[in-house]
């Protein structure tokens, strides 16, 4: 199968996912409460109230109406208006998600870093006590609760340590500006970048203190399946002729390791990769509610406390979306990678 | 002085089921310039041994007994940065299937230039690589390869490549173990002969591994025959073939089908090679042997030297 | 009949397997340890009314937020409720809404799992691309928009969480079920004139329940951090009921007073509960497909 023919076949499988997708979460929020509009409002209110708000976002309209505006409105970039203030939730949605972004990326490479490293040293000590430890610690990590983690991490580092802030993305007034030239202003939303671009230390340095501890506690709870990963590749591939015969040319036991041994098991762990992103994004809204960091995730559970079931579903769309475009373009690129995927 | 004295070797294998010993006792020593063929079926421990001369045996098998001294060096007991410079640089090896041995990723003259700078650091890249054209010319292969990767090649070219990196340092061993199997037949032909070229002007040392007693018979002085972990019978190559004298090597001569002789039926050893898990008792063959008598089944035959040779075997025994 | 004798033969069954398992090695091992985890907490969870101390949702029955002392090993938190009662007795919810996500997981994927991978055609391809697409989507996420619509509740947590793992069981009774399909003996009894059903019966099923066993297991490791996870995003239970998510909850907020006791032990308890069955699904995993040794 060619390239061209696996992408558009892969888009073709994307579209009726998205669809399932959509409609599922149609049917999850508009349906499945009953009125979502009722279940707002904790107390009584009158009819009249009730009416006005419902005709303010659309819920007054038969169910079918309703299926069609909100796949029209996503075509649109509309994902619904909140219940709390009306405003439009994309909006919400865009400012808060480059903060989910940048934790994301920043734990992707912990995760990696740790359950790599670890890995590769579990399968050059195989059956030592070092394996076995790393073993223990990739599997109890599964086990602990972000959050919990989380605390943990602030109870050491923030309260007793007091080495790093438990909580919030940056200082007030320390928000980095990206690069200004005049009118125009070029920003990612990502503090790291920005501050570089703007050409600040210690706005980078402060950027990266408040960044450090939730990507680490999100890397750490998600490496374990790395470091199973890697070094079970390490194993079978360090078993390899050609790995036994370059140690008996007399190469370097590291060189061995890393150039003849991980340069071969890699492909795999990309491929856990992408996998990942769910867990990575689940895992996102438990790290962001604990450390404070306006991400998306944080504002999905502020929604929660609100009550507000119309952003609640917007954002779950939103969470669906990233996904799945996500994971058809981590496909591509592997099946360009990798002829041996397309078929 | 001899340049490798393996003496006693054990090397065991342990697994959560038994201990199995690859290699059981066994003692040899390779002379300088002389070339030694060690034969024996699958299993029979012949890899196993040549691994350990460079202590390159993989988990689980570990050398468990005897004494390894290369030309002064105890191999069994060095440190690793000792014997890990000993490898590629005193002792060539060369393996069984070119295309698994050799880095899919890597081009040749990386190959090349990464061995040459770990053993000789002051060598820039341009040298090395200079170094390694010569290598690859004088075994046939045009030097412009060397940007090629190994996928690249043939069977016997990536043969030769592998042969080239193994003599590239100038080592006075070589070991080659299985280096034709995965050839064809009139490829092996070219490369056995090449073998023997080099053997001649670079004087070397070699041990060639290899269930093919053919290429024995062309190539060495010497042959060491192996049954399962033991050494069966040692003697010099034209008297083994000759007359061979245990049952296992006498099997193994008749088994090679001769073209001169008409109506010959293909001959075989009944059996199978035995469960290394759990041996027979007394000598390992005698569940084979068609000459096996009572004490065949008790007591474990000790190599003995028999007019020019060494046996193992009870048949030869006269206490 | 006699209890002792009704005991006594469980334990006489009990033997032979525990035996079983030590023979399978280091797979067995690690099953006999979660399990021991596992039912340790269990016996704690249930014996709790005896065992506590206090009245675990009483409060003021001692000092507001004191630490660990000889009175109240675990502390007290700042409603003056005990911890170590609390610590007893707060995994009576996470046992419950696991239990029951996992019988609903069952009921709902093993059915769906068998009868679409065994029909083939369009049903599968139809239940596969559902299926895939929940497993797909982050599952937290998924959960949480459910239990948000649903209400706070043990049977509505267990549904939501329900709903995220169905697809896990639909996946590995799928694959069970193509490579079993397609095994000779399964046509011999066909060719012998077993009809569809009892073929499913009687030979797919059998060799299912394996992995299914495996997934469940893993199911309730997961079913437990989402059920604290749903608490931590404020979709829990009333306040009242003891619960170790509750604790790890709001326990953050009293984390800058320097109370580390209050969401310390209740999320060591979580740690080894999950741990406990992690560790059982794992060995079962190992033991049904042993990877490659050397």
């Amino acid at each position: 199968m060619s390239l061209r023919s696996y992408i558009i076949a892969r888009i073709l499988l994307t579209i009726p996912m998205i669809m399932l997708l959509l409609t599922f979460v149609f049917l999850v929020a508009r349906v499945l409460p009953g009125d979502p509009a009722m279940l707002h409002f904790e107390k009584q209110v009158d009819p009249q109230t009730l009416l006005k708000f419902k005709q303010q976002l659309g819920l007054d309209k038969p169910i079918e109406v309703q299926y069609v505006d909100y796949l029209m409105g996503l075509l649109k970039g509309d994902f619904g208006k909140s219940m709390q203030d009306f405003s439009p939730v994309s909006q919400q949605i865009f400012s808060a998600f480059p903060a989910t972004l940048e934790l994301a990326i920043c734990a992707t490479i912990i995760m990696i870093l740790v359950g790599v490293v670890l890995g590769v040293q579990a399968s050059r000590s195989y059956n030592s006590l070092s394996d076995h430890s790393i073993r223990v610690f990739g599997t109890t990590s599964y086990a602990v609760p972000v959050f919990f983690l989380g605390e943990v991490m602030i109870m050491i580092f923030a309260i007793y340590l007091r080495i790093l802030p438990a909580g919030d993305r940056i200082y007030a007034g320390m928000t980095p500006t990206g690069l200004v030239l005049g009118d125009l202003q070029l920003k990612t939303g990502l503090f790291v970048i920005d501050s570089i671009l703007e050409g600040s230390p210690e706005k980078l340095a402060m950027s990266l203190r408040y960044l450090f501890l939730p990507s680490l506690t999100l890397g750490t709870a998600l490496c374990g399946i790395f470091i199973r990963l890697t070094r079970g590749n390490m194993l079978e591939t360090l078993q390899l002729d050609f790995v036994t015969a370059a140690r008996a040319r007399g190469l370097k036991e590291r060189t061995v390791v890393y150039s003849y041994g991980l340069r071969n098991a890699f492909l795999p762990i990309l491929t856990m990769m992408g996998l990942q992103l769910a867990a990575l994004l689940a895992g996102a809204v438990l790290t962001e509610t604990t450390f404070s960091w306006p991400g998306l995730g944080r504002y999905l559970v502020d929604r929660i406390t609100f009550r507000d079931y119309t952003a609640i579903q917007g954002v779950v769309v939103f969470f669906g979306l990233v996904v799945a475009m996500v994971s058809l373009v981590v496909d591509i690129i592997y099946a360009y990678l990798d002829p041996r995927i397309r078929f | 002085m001899a340049l490798l004295d393996i003496e006693s070797l054990i090397v065991e294998y342990h697994t959560l089921k038994a201990n199995v010993k690859a290699v059981d006792r066994v003692s040899l020593s390779m002379e300088k310039g002389r070339t030694l063929g060690l034969v024996g079926e699958s299993g029979s421990g012949k890899s196993t041994l040549g691994l350990s001369t460079v202590r390159l045996v993989p988990p689980p098998g570990k050398i468990t007994g005897g004494h390894i001294a290369l030309d002064g060096i105890d191999v069994v007991n060095c440190p690793e940065n000792e014997i890990r410079q000993v490898r590629g640089k005193r002792v060539g090896y060369i393996f069984q299937d070119p295309m698994t041995s050799l880095n899919p990723v890597k081009r040749i003259g990386a190959h090349f230039v990464e061995m040459i700078r770990t053993h000789e650091p002051e060598v820039n890249e341009q040298d090395a690589l200079k170094r390694a054209k010569q290598v690859l010319e004088r075994l046939g292969i045009l030097p412009e390869r060397i940007y090629d990767f190994p996928h690249q090649f043939s069977g016997g070219m990536r043969q030769r490549v592998m042969i080239g990196l193994a003599l590239a340092l100038d080592p006075d061993l070589l070991i080659a173990d299985e280096p034709t199997t995965s050839l064809d037949v009139i490829v092996e032909a070219q490369i056995i002969e090449l073998l023997k070229e080099l053997k001649e002007s670079l004087k070397l040392t070699l041990i060639l591994i290899t269930h093919n007693i053919g290429i024995v018979a062309e190539t060495a002085d010497r042959v060491a025959v192996m049954y399962a972990g033991r050494i069966a019978e040692l003697g010099g190559t034209e008297g083994l073939f000759e007359k061979p004298m245990h049952p296992y090597t006498q099997a193994l001569m008749k088994s090679v089908p001769d073209i001169t002789k008409k109506g010959q039926v293909l001959s075989w050893i009944p059996g199978a090679p035995p469960d290394l898990a759990e041996p027979p008792p007394g000598c390992l063959y005698h569940p084979r042997c068609p000459f096996a008598f009572d004490r065949c089944r008790k007591d474990e035959p000790f190599l003995l030297r028999h007019n020019d040779s060494e046996v193992a075997c009870h048949l030869y025994d006269k206490r | 009949m006699n209890k002792d004798r009704q005991q006594g033969r469980i334990v006489v069954q009990f033997i032979p397997l525990l035996s079983s398992l030590r023979k399978r090695g280091l797979a067995g091992w690690v099953i006999l340890a979660g399990a021991a985890i596992v039912t340790i907490i269990a016996i704690m969870t249930v014996a709790s009314p005896w065992i506590s101390p206090y009245d675990p949702i009483a409060i003021n029955v001692g000092p507001l937020l004191s630490p660990p002392s000889s009175q109240f090993p675990l502390g007290t938190n700042h409603l003056g409720q005990d911890m170590l009662s609390r610590v007893y007795s707060g995994g009576a919810i996470m046992f419950q809404v696991a239990v029951l996500s996992v019988i609903v997981c069952l009921a709902i994927g093993v059915p769906i799992g068998l009868f679409a991978s065994y029909t083939g055609g369009y049903t599968d391809k139809v239940a596969s691309l559902v299926m895939d697409s929940i497993y797909a989507f982050p599952g937290l996420v998924l959960a949480i928009a459910i239990a948000a619509m649903l209400g706070p509740g043990v049977v509505n947590m267990a549904l939501s969480i329900a709903v995220v793992y169905v697809p896990s069981y639909f996946r590995i009774i799928r694959s069970q079920v193509l490579t079993i399909k397609e095994l000779p003996y399964v046509e011999a009894a066909h060719m012998m004139g077993a009809k569809g059903r009892a073929t499913l019966f009687s030979y797919i099923l059998p060799n299912v329940i394996p992995s299914i066993v495996a997934v469940a297991t893993i199911n309730f490791a997961d079913a437990i951090l989402t059920a604290a996870a749903l608490t931590f995003v404020g979709l829990g239970l009333p306040v009242s009921t003891p619960d170790w998510g509750w604790d790890l909850t709001y326990g953050r907020r009293l984390l800058t007073s320097g109370a580390w006791w209050v969401i310390t032990f209740p999320g060591a308890m979580v740690v080894l509960l999950a741990l406990g069955f992690t560790l059982m699904g794992e060995g079962l995993s190992e033991l049904f497909n042993p990877r490659l040794q050397r």
